[in-house]
């Protein structure tokens, strides 16, 4: 039997397991914390900063998709600060790569531009980076487009995780971070890859996409099937 | 009193913002019963007037031309708005800006033409460096974001600047 621990989360009395996060407490309790790299079924790694809640008697934000609950914790998860701070965090994700809502794939299916809108993020303060980063269409069905990447790393955990091939990961560092399949060498020739498709489904924005789809045909939402296949697994002892 | 004094400017954009705002119809006549279109591309007006109360600015700043414009535009405006995409975020201008003047140019005008090759020197304003939102230059009172801001949001934020209030345009976002 594992520990209960009971906290409050804006105020809420609320109640989870020992070694549960904040973010997966508040989600069973329909208290919406907004993030851009956590998926239900995928493990946590707090990259993007969204989630970031303030805990009573520590100095620090901490993101809550990789911050254990315990006993007694008061958690805020929206407050005035906090909103700037993901206001922050999803002007500088914008300006990092050359996002342009109006063309993209995910136009209207991209929880970025939703986050945007949910925020109230109506402009930059900060100047664009415009890097040039390039496109991967060498794949026969999808294709990635680095200038939509947000780094969330979602991709790389799914191909891990979840489909067990690890196609995908990361090279280089700071703002050359880039996502890669198989030590850098062009999606379409990558002998791991198994066409599953996971890694486009649960792309945040328009980075993975489909090949063949007219601009805003495709509908990125959030997925229930990752939760699901990761229990199927465990069922299976795979 | 004297009807507030409303203009448009079109920098470097596709004329759909100011697409949209045609797009309010009847609205119009409610809109341009209480204010006066002092200029714009929908006004035969050759110079920015002094003395305007708002000025919708679609598109981003591309040129030399567009620079000295959005400066004067400022310089005689009460209520700026930054009107559109283009204007708030570059959008599609900006899309150039990663790859550098000079490539963009020898593409568009010498690798893709198939007759009178060469870049034009003359009567077109010169490129700058890059496509920068108009904030970058300016300061701007409004943001109207979207690609375009639907009509509706126009009339919403016309109605209110026109009345005096604080404009509440609740739905407008990037993209769309």
């Amino acid at each position: 039997m594992s520990t209960v621990h009971t906290l409050t989360i804006d105020g809420r009395d609320v109640a989870g397991n020992e070694g549960q996060t904040i973010m997966e407490v508040a989600e069973e309790n329909g208290i919406d914390i907004p993030g851009l790299c956590h998926l239900p079924g995928l493990h946590d790694r707090g990259a993007c900063r969204l989630c970031v809640v303030e805990i009573e008697g520590s100095p620090k934000l901490a993101a809550a998709c990789v911050t254990q609950i315990a006993e007694g914790m008061h958690v805020t998860a929206h407050s005035e600060k906090l909103e700037d701070h993901r206001r922050a965090a999803t002007e500088m994700i914008f300006l990092e790569r050359n996002h342009v809502c109006s063309v993209c794939v995910a136009n209207n299916h991209c929880e970025l531009q939703d986050l945007a809108d949910e925020l109230r993020v109506t402009h930059f303060d900060l100047p664009r980076i415009s890097p040039a980063v390039g496109i991967d269409a060498s794949h026969r069905l999808f294709a990635i487009d680095h200038n939509r990447c947000i780094l969330c790393l979602r991709c790389v955990r799914a191909c891990d995780e979840i489909e067990g091939a690890h196609t995908w990961d990361v090279m280089h560092r700071g703002l050359e971070t880039r996502v890669q399949t198989d030590m850098g060498i062009p999606w379409g020739e990558s002998p791991t890859c198994t066409s599953c498709g996971k890694c486009v489904q649960v792309c945040p924005t328009g980075a993975l996409f489909e090949k063949g789809r007219p601009v805003a045909s495709g509908s990125k939402t959030k997925r229930p099937f990752l939760p699901w296949l990761r229990v199927h697994q465990e069922e299976r002892g795979l | 009193m004297s009807k507030p004094r409303v203009a448009t400017v079109w920098l470097d954009g596709c004329s759909g913002c100011h697409m949209s705002l045609v797009d309010l119809d009847e609205r119009l006549l409610d809109i341009f019963g209480r204010a006066d279109l002092v200029y714009g591309p929908l006004v035969d007006v050759k110079e920015f007037p002094e003395d305007v109360d708002v000025c919708l600015v679609e598109g981003s700043v591309s040129s030399e031309d567009d620079l000295e414009r959005i400066f004067k535009v400022r310089e005689r405006t009460k209520v700026l708005v930054a009107f559109g995409d283009c204007a708030v975020t570059s959008n599609v201008p900006g899309m150039r800006n990663p790859i550098g003047v000079q490539p963009l140019l020898e593409c568009a005008y010498i690798e893709n033409a198939d007759i009178n090759k060469g870049i034009p020197d003359r009567i077109i304003p010169r490129l700058l460096p890059t496509s920068q939102p108009i904030n970058r230059f300016v300061d701007v009172d409004v943001f109207l974001p979207g690609c375009p801001p639907h009509a509706d949001l126009i009339y919403t934020l016309l109605d209110d600047l026109l009345a005096g209030r604080t404009p509440e345009v609740a739905g407008a976002r990037f993209g769309r």
